[in-house]
């Protein structure tokens, strides 16, 4: 823009009762409700909220670019003083990308894959200014630098697909930022990647405040992220936004129910399933042409009072003493919170049984027979890909065992083997007493598998669109000779119903009649359908929105409690893991390097990498203290593991050559927590807890 | 948990589920006004022995043009041909041809085509290989080459029509489908009835190939449209459906050296043709708007 929008002081955005719709066949429908907020330079802003809330069309709205059927009903966007709706469609192109830069959700959309990353780069300057091409790229060269990225050179001359996801959606910020831009939007910019790897780029947006002094609107379903990159926060819920204060306002003196119930719903560190359990926020999101009269959250609220709460008109009233918070409740200065003890959906203590299932030093080596010349002369023309690497521990009855470990680790190959869809290399399954890996799933008694089920990751995949929800359950009960009489199928479809707390009526609905939520409990039922002894759980509820996640983790433990099922829990969320596992397998590449108890995994002494991985999960808590760990490089492949110790490359505790000449030994600093490290006792010893809670005595993370 | 108190909606009927899927048709203008042909020309075939002023294969009075009076008082509207027959009653009459033979091997190159792809796309490896390179063989041959090997081999009829275009038209539906199932196969729901140990047919007939549907409607009605200009080249081939019986192809075919001076005997089959193609590729058109949206 000119130079008087370049020495504006004044707040860089500000949005005043922005209203936004979209119009469809239905009609208009309200999507954003009376929106503001304003936004300092070099501040930054989190917008939060669970899916459908608007947050997304808050940052589509600001940019103007809305689509065909969207648009601004009411209200105005002030950017830098002026109102955005003066702007023409010329200078609104020069805003973009210029003045305003967004980064998305997907870094791999975002980048072409068939230009090279330096050529993308340079666009971007080359497009704005009147520059040279060697201005250009010295420009983007930098640029790079300052994303923490290695090895710049070979990151201008590669395709997007020759670098990591992670690389990836660094060079997306670099994009972003090189035309250094007054306000950069990031919309869920870390969700696609794995956790170790999200801690890095979210580290990076710490830093481009002060760097640059860019201002930032942060977009994100994650309390723990919006306290560690963002000021102040802005908690959205259908289309409103129900408060906005400082990050620490927010976090720590919460005055909406719904806010309240958001932090009820995270595994936050203090949370254990029998002691303080997790605390759903009942019923869904109401569809925004479904919106209750008055305050939206009324029908899901436990404070709820007719004749105040759905009065309409409810507008955002200002806490007293705290300049900048706002709530909007009619009723939040009559909560009494302290005498509030919601009933949790914890499973109480459990006494775990016998072992059901011991996985002995089981291996799973996928071979790859290579047909280049090369390997014809070298002769080496099978190669391994060693997804399971000596595989061992065991599970009981009523237990909860967690895998953890990010993409690529081997978490998946483990439950394929488990399923019986592929069959263990070498070493040892035993199942209720029978070794079952070299049972295919067709050799399989239908007993044996009705005993071993699992529940799958993704709502929107786990039930055919096709079939009834009644039929697809009627299946497998027929499939596992549970019943056989069509009477008694359909009787006991609507026990499997009654069982994941859904209405009757849903036998006879379709998939895409479900929301996420009610498609995965309808997951759950069919799991549970022939009575199995052993569920696997496939990262059942880190697709769904926070507040039924808590509720779908509540069911699957009420389940196993009601049944003494054992569950094999993958995960990638350790908070998660630590709220509701047991037992606790760490897993990289392939390999376990950490398992023990809960208590013992998530205690020091660690391994590296659990340490590593610990200290990358955000903590919605403002009362918690991290050491802040940050793995450099990238994983490995599994094709070309390092040698050694597969973690030697990333880790930061790496001894020396021993590392990567030896496999580590196992090391039990208590017996049965097992640590795969070189280090020695003295020094896993010497290890100090990566999460503290500062300043209230409550009981540590692990008691 | 087991009171029978709360009362079970009954199942609605499939064919009720087919019917309200098929008035989605309706918001779409462009499908309705296809549809409107189809069901024209469906009417046109059911109704033939009605609508058709003279008998198809009588001749009345040879090179009579169009709207001209016949002998018995009754009007040529569309004319005659070489031979004196009415040229509206033998396409009327050949409508019947082209909406029998078409839909037939539509139908039968879909129960063909499909099977390969499925078993092609969900077993992968060797039968995928095998089956691939018979359907890309095939396809490397000019299809009207194709035609004419088949026809000249197993003689000129409406049954070997049928052959002709399934062997043809399958490979075709093979790649799609098998493309359909690539993607499908990776679904959590196939993984969860193949950890149930359900039998690879099933897994491809019920969990997969209802849920290929949308694309396959849209694609058997643009194929229609295809198998109904093949019959008619075909039949200009002359090796449709044997003479006399009417069929728009032939009497294109037939007239062609009188099509200087007398254009009518040939361009009215033409339309004719033209038209249902026409209404076939603008109900796909529809049908794919259709389930776009949503």
């Amino acid at each position: 823009m000119d130079s008087q929008a370049k020495s504006f002081d004044g707040p860089v955005l500000e949005c005043r009762d922005l209203c936004i719709s979209y119009f469809t066949r239905a009609g208009e429908i309200p999507a954003v409700i009376d929106f503001n907020m304003t936004l300092e330079q070099g501040g930054s802003i989190g917008l939060v909220g669970e899916s459908g809330c608007g947050k997304s069309t808050v940052a589509m709205a600001i940019m103007r670019y809305l689509g065909g059927n969207g648009a601004i009903v009411g209200g105005q966007v002030f950017y830098k003083g002026r109102d955005m709706a003066t702007f023409s469609e010329e200078e609104l192109r020069q805003l973009r990308g210029n003045e305003i830069a967004m980064v998305y959700q997907e870094p791999m959309a975002s980048l072409n894959p068939s230009m090279t990353l330096g050529r993308q780069l340079m666009e971007v300057p080359l497009c704005h200014e009147n520059i040279s091409e060697e201005e250009a790229y010295k420009r983007a060269r930098q640029m790079l630098a300052d994303v923490n990225l290695p090895d710049p050179d070979r990151i201008m001359s590669v395709y997007p697909h020759q670098i990591s996801g992670g690389q990836q959606q660094r060079v997306v910020i670099a994009m972003a930022l090189l035309s250094n831009p007054s306000l950069l939007l990031l919309d869920e910019p870390t969700t696609a990647l794995d956790v170790t790897v999200e801690a890095g780029i979210i580290e990076l947006i710490g830093q481009i405040a002060e760097k640059f002094n860019t201002s930032m609107v942060y977009i994100s379903h994650n309390l723990g992220l919006i306290l560690e990159t963002c000021d102040r926060v802005n908690v959205m819920y259908s289309g409103v936004v129900v408060e906005s204060g400082t990050v620490t306002e927010v976090f720590d003196h919460m005055r909406h129910p719904y806010t309240k119930g958001l932090f009820g719903c995270i595994p936050l560190p203090g949370a254990s399933k029998t002691a303080r359990p997790l605390v759903p926020i009942r019923g869904q999101l109401p569809l925004p042409h479904q919106r209750p009269p008055g305050c939206y959250f009324g029908p899901r609220c436990d404070f709820f009072q007719k004749g105040v709460c759905d009065r309409e008109g409810l507008g955002m009233t200002s806490v007293p003493n705290e300049p900048g918070h706002d709530v909007r409740c009619r009723r939040w200065q009559e909560i009494d919170w302290d005498s509030y003890h919601p009933e949790g959906v914890g499973a109480g203590e459990m006494e775990p049984g016998e072992v059901v299932l011991s996985i002995d030093d089981m291996k799973k080596y996928y071979e790859l027979t290579d047909n280049s010349i090369a390997a014809l002369i070298s002769g080496k023309r099978v190669r391994y890909v060693k997804a399971n690497e000596s595989i061992s521990f065991d599970a009981r009855s009523c237990q909860t065992v967690a895998i953890v470990g990010e993409s690529g680790c081997g978490k998946s190959t483990f439950a394929k083997v488990l399923m019986g869809l592929e069959t263990a290399t070498d070493g040892k399954v035993v199942f209720n007493g029978k070794d079952i890996s070299q049972e295919e799933v067709q050799k399989r008694t239908p007993e044996q598998i009705g005993s071993m089920q699992m529940v799958f990751q993704n709502p929107f995949d786990t039930l055919n669109p096709s079939h009834t929800v009644g039929s697809q359950l009627a299946r497998v009960i027929r499939k596992f000779g549970v019943e056989k009489n069509k009477d008694r199928i359909e009787q006991r479809v609507m026990e499997l119903l009654d069982l994941v707390k859904l209405p009757r009526e849903f036998a006879r609905r379709r998939p895409r009649q479900l929301s996420g939520g009610q498609k995965q409990r309808v997951g759950i039922a069919r799991a549970f359908a022939g009575n199995p002894t052993t569920v696997v759980a496939d990262e059942p509820v880190s697709a769904l929105d926070v507040s039924v996640q808590a509720a779908v983790t509540g069911l699957l433990m009420d389940i196993q409690k009601t049944y003494r099922t054992t569950l094999i829990f993958i995960s990638h969320d350790l908070s998660l893991v630590r709220y509701l596992a047991d037992r606790v397998v760490v897993m990289y590449l392939g390999h376990i390097v950490e398992q023990g108890t809960t208590d013992e995994v998530f205690a020091p002494p660690y391994h590296p990498y659990t340490e590593a991985l610990l200290s990358a999960v955000p903590i919605a808590d403002t009362s918690v203290e991290k050491t802040r760990i940050i793995l450099e490089g990238n994983l490995p492949s599994v094709t070309n593991p390092p040698s050694g110790c597969v973690f030697n490359t990333r880790c930061p505790r790496k001894i020396g050559e021993i590392c990567e000449t030896q496999d580590p030994p196992v090391v039990e600093p208590t017996p049965g927590h097992q640590i795969a490290c070189h280090l020695s006792r003295e020094e896993l010893a010497r290890m100090k807890p990566v999460i503290v809670m500062a300043e209230e005595a409550s009981p540590p993370a692990a008691e | 948990m087991t009171d029978q108190a709360v009362s079970v909606p009954r199942r609605e009927s499939p064919l009720l589920r087919l019917a309200k899927g098929a008035a989605l048709i309706r918001e779409s203008a462009v499908g309705m006004i296809g549809l409107g042909i189809v069901v024209f020309w469906v009417a046109v075939a059911i109704l033939a022995p009605l609508l058709a002023p003279f008998p198809p294969n009588q001749p009345v009075m040879p090179m009579a043009t169009p709207g001209m009076a016949a002998p018995t008082g009754e009007t040529f509207w569309l004319g005659t041909d070489h031979l004196g027959r009415d040229i509206l009653s033998r396409i009327i009459h050949g409508s019947r041809q082209v909406l029998l033979y078409a839909p037939l091997a539509t139908f039968c190159a879909y129960l063909v085509g499909i099977p390969m792809g499925l078993a092609a796309g969900y077993r992968r490896g060797l039968v995928d290989d095998i089956l691939s390179f018979i359907a890309n063989v095939i396809l490397s041959f000019p299809v009207l080459v194709l035609y004419i090997i088949i026809i000249a081999t197993i003689g000129a009829s409406g049954s070997n029509i049928v052959i002709a275009v399934t062997f043809a038209s399958a490979p075709g539906i093979m790649r799609i489908v098998r493309g359909l199932v690539l993607d499908l196969r990776n679904r959590e729901y196939v993984f969860a009835a193949e950890t149930r140990g359900e039998t690879p047919w099933r897994i491809m007939l019920v969990e997969i190939l209802p849920n290929a549907r949308g694309p396959l409607i849209v694609d058997a009605c643009l194929r229609l449209g295809y198998v109904v200009i093949t019959i008619g080249t075909l039949g200009f081939l002359g090796l449709g459906l044997p003479p006399p019986d009417p069929d728009w192809g032939g009497m294109v075919s037939e007239t062609r050296q009188f099509a200087m001076f007398m254009p009518h005997m040939a361009i009215f089959p033409c339309i004719a043709i033209s038209s249902l193609v026409l209404g076939f590729n603008l109900l796909a058109d529809g049908l794919r708007e259709v389930s776009l949206r949503d």
